[in-house]
């Protein structure tokens, strides 16, 4: 070696206290600002829509049909509810199965293989697509094909919003699961399957079920993919199929109709928005609340 | 029934006639008195070379795991010592890009040829990892998890034989009455025994222990090593140590890594007071590693 290095000693670096102490100050309350300007925005939406959605909630919002008659105070969003029900659980049937089977692949088999690597990408392509455009996508590939608007389109639609979240969400879950729980598991002479069901998703199931119940969460809200499928009804579903059934005609579903009786003129039906407005987001928020309290400690991992 | 079912963890003690003094080579290990070429040997290595991917990390490794003997695997950081014995039952293969050439033969066969039955092999090989990895379930049900998946047993069958591997991994006291309990409830040494029950609930004939102590406390320690060399009468046992000590106390035969090569393989005894190699010498007197 015969560059030299110079090691002799140098005094330290002094910084004066009281402009360490400043600059802490500044970053802290520039912190604390952002903080509390996110939660103030929550609070003042939450509060708002309290105030003005806690009259309308009453026997009637949760046993009548919504109103076609303008001048009665009668009518509730019953309809709507059991809509938004029925849509949300079936595109959670469809997606949720599917989307965490491809999480599995994602992280369990796939892992950095050509394929895995192109449906990751694919998938959050996918996830950042405006709603609006997989409503189009559903209408053309089942409203259009079947000639009318049903809530199972508004399902798939919905469904396919999951899908992407849901295999993402997956394989982020079980990629905290340490390797050495799979090679103990194989060390044990099991078939990698029993594996990744009986442990690897068994330590992480926590996580997965937050994450399945986040993934419902998230499309609850929606309003673009319905307007194009399930799009909307006065009327109770009548069952399955048929005009007025889940797969053979409009459903009436809670965002869409919030969406048009909030544009009225009636003043009871503003109201009736608003109580859907309340009843979306304390279900949306107690989902994520309770969620996050019962699996707290499925994060272990 | 398994075939010795001890029920008192005295009487484990009293088996154990060959526990050595702690921190020096017992003179009667059997590895020097014996002969060695005359044992059975369970695991004959030949010529196995090892690839993370294109960079080759094992070299014509050749060794001869004796039967019902300890044998300990040491050598500095990164020799290969972990990634030898993680060829024996091929669990390098969760990962694409690892390969072994060469032959290991275990009971007549090529473990490394594609026609073994890789569920059977691991029955057949056990395996303990460095950091204890308890499944997540009941005490029970970890033990049971090899039963389950290897023999169609019984309730009362299952349940006896889960008391007696934990009864032989010196555990049993400490959980009968928690067996309802998760795994990963127990303390770090405790589920080290857990997964060594484990492992031995399913009838293994060889058992590769990889740093099996490097997670716990010393007190955990020293009962793992009794617990080793009790349990070397029904097994062969390798054991990865990077602690020499260790080495010394429990191993009948130790195997020194550099580099990827077997730079000296002999009795304990013979290794830790008389080594041939220069290298193997540094390495023990601690002037190296």
């Amino acid at each position: 070696m015969s560059t030299v290095v110079d090691v002799r000693r140098v005094p330290p670096r002094r910084r004066s206290i009281a402009r360490r102490k400043a600059t802490d100050l500044v970053i802290k309350t520039f912190s604390w600002i952002g903080a509390w300007f996110g939660i103030a925005v929550m609070a003042f939406i939450v509060y708002e829509v309290v105030r003005r959605g806690a009259g309308a909630l009453n026997v009637a919002f949760f046993t009548q049909a919504t109103p076609q008659d303008v001048t009665s105070n009668a009518g509730g969003f019953a309809n709507a509810i059991v809509g938004t029900l029925a849509i949300t659980a079936v595109a959670a049937l469809i997606a949720i199965p599917m989307g965490f089977l491809g999480g599995v692949y994602l992280a369990e088999f796939g892992r950095n293989g050509h394929l895995a690597t192109a449906v990751r990408m694919i998938a959050n392509v996918v996830m950042g697509v405006p709603s609006i455009i997989v409503g189009v996508f559903a209408f053309a590939i089942i409203v259009k094909p079947f000639q009318h608007y049903s809530g199972f389109a508004g399902s798939v639609a919905l469904a396919f919003i999951m899908l992407p979240v849901m295999a993402r969400t997956t394989e982020d879950i079980l990629n905290l699961v340490p390797n050495e729980l799979r090679e103990s598991g194989l060390a044990m002479g099991a078939p990698r399957w029993k594996v990744t069901l009986g442990v690897i998703c068994k330590a992480a199931r926590g996580g997965l079920i937050t994450g399945a119940t986040l993934a419902i969460v998230r499309v609850a809200g929606e309003t673009a993919p319905l307007l194009f499928t399930a799009l909307s009804s006065p009327y109770w579903m009548t069952g399955l199929f048929g005009p007025g059934g889940f797969f053979g005609g409009p459903v009436a579903n809670l965002t869409k109709t919030i969406y048009d009786f909030s544009g009225s003129p009636y003043p009871h039906w503003q109201q009736l928005a608003w109580g859907g407005a309340l009843v979306i987001i304390i279900a949306v928020l107690g989902m994520n609340i309770l969620v996050r309290l019962l699996f707290q400690r499925g994060k272990q991992w | 029934m398994v075939g010795t079912t001890v029920d008192e963890p005295t009487q484990i003690q009293s088996q154990a006639t060959v526990i050595p003094p702690r921190l020096e080579v017992a003179e009667d290990r059997r590895g020097v008195a014996e002969d060695f070429d005359g044992l059975p040997s369970e695991i004959s290595v030949r010529d196995l070379d090892f690839f993370y991917g294109k960079e080759q990390a094992l070299f014509a490794n050749t060794i001869e795991i004796k039967k019902n003997r300890v044998t300990a695997v040491i050598g500095p950081s990164g020799c290969g010592k972990s990634t030898h014995i993680r060829a024996y039952n091929r669990i390098f293969n969760l990962y694409r890009d690892q390969k072994a050439r060469g032959e290991i033969l275990f009971d007549g066969d090529n473990v490394l040829s594609s026609q073994i039955d890789l569920l059977d092999l691991r029955r057949r090989i056990g395996m303990i990892f460095q950091k204890p990895s308890p499944f997540p379930m009941t005490v029970f049900d970890n033990v049971a998890y090899g039963l389950r998946q290897h023999y169609r047993l019984n309730r009362a069958d299952l349940s006896n034989r889960v008391e007696d591997a934990l009864k032989r991994s010196a555990i049993w006291d400490e959980v009968k009455h928690k067996l309802n309990e998760p795994g990963n409830a127990l303390s770090g040494g405790q589920q080290q025994r857990l997964c060594i029950a484990r492992a031995i609930a399913a009838e293994p004939d060889v058992l590769l222990m990889d740093e099996p102590c490097s997670a716990i406390d010393p007190v955990a320690t020293a009962k793992i090593e009794e617990l080793i060399l009790t349990l070397k009468s029904k097994y062969t046992i390798v054991l990865v140590t990077h602690n020499m000590q260790q080495a010394a106390r429990v191993s009948d035969y130790t195997a020194f890594f550099f580099q990827g090569r077997i730079v000296e393989f002999g009795p304990t005894t013979k290794i830790f007071s008389n080594p041939a190699e220069k290298q193997t010498e540094e390495y023990i007197t601690g002037r190296f590693g």
